[in-house]
């Protein structure tokens, strides 16, 4: 097992390459990326950053959860900050198991509470030179304030 | 007691800063810190009810803090 945040590019290989054995049947490696567009808007660029010292430690603390919930000690998850360009990777998580189910079980349960739990944020930089701090529902939200009518 | 309250992202540019120094009675909670937040200008635009974290640990709202405590406001969070 092992998590970390990193301030340099992630080599996605040589993550994978972590949770290669013998015992293992399957490994799943997901990649997220900037994507040049989000919520109709031109993106140029991603700027991420985390409250660190809870986040190492939260990011651990979900690695070992699905550890022992797809019974796999091959977990390996790696977050980057710092600014990143559009098709750069910002996480990295590889998953290996004697069976696929949970190899694929285990790489989606810490995507998913990373996302939910881990103190990481970004802000996107837009094509007309905006940039705007990015959470889960800014889209619902900017749609609920559209049908109120407020700002 | 002077406390420390650690802000990131969205709340550091919504108060001023990534800290703010708060005066708090010996036995306050983290809902008297979110009370001593709220007095101060841009507060308006925090959620109703914002996530804490004390000592790297997400905190519920009659949690009591204490000098030395490392307290965090933390925004919405959106790794990935």
């Amino acid at each position: 097992m092992r998590s970390g945040i990193v301030d340099h590019a992630i080599d996605t290989s040589a993550v994978l390459a972590e949770v290669a054995s013998a015992h293992n049947g399957a490994s799943v490696l997901f990649v997220g990326t900037v994507r040049e567009m989000n919520d109709g808007r031109d993106v140029t660029g991603m700027e991420y950053t985390a409250y660190r010292e809870m986040a190492e430690r939260e990011l651990r603390d979900v690695v070992r959860e699905a550890a022992s919930r797809f019974g796999t000690d091959d977990i390996v998850v790696v977050h980057r900050i710092g600014s990143l360009d559009v098709g750069e990777v910002s996480v990295a998580i590889a998953a290996a198991h004697p069976h696929r189910g949970s190899a694929f079980d285990a790489a989606r349960y810490v995507i998913e509470e990373l996302k939910q739990r881990v103190p990481i944020w970004k802000r996107e930089h837009y094509l007309d030179g905006t940039r705007e701090w990015v959470h889960a529902g800014s889209a619902s939200a900017r749609a609920e304030k559209a049908r109120s009518g407020s700002d | 007691m002077t406390i420390d309250v650690l802000l990131f992202a969205s709340y550091a540019e919504t108060l001023g800063g990534p800290r703010v120094s708060i005066d708090l009675e010996p036995g306050a909670t983290v809902r008297d810190v979110l009370a001593h937040l709220r007095r101060l200008p841009g507060a308006e635009r925090l959620p109703p009810v914002p996530m804490v974290a004390v000592n790297h640990r997400y905190a519920r709202s009659d949690d009591v803090v204490a000098a030395g405590d490392e307290i965090a406001v933390i925004p919405p969070v959106a790794g990935g």
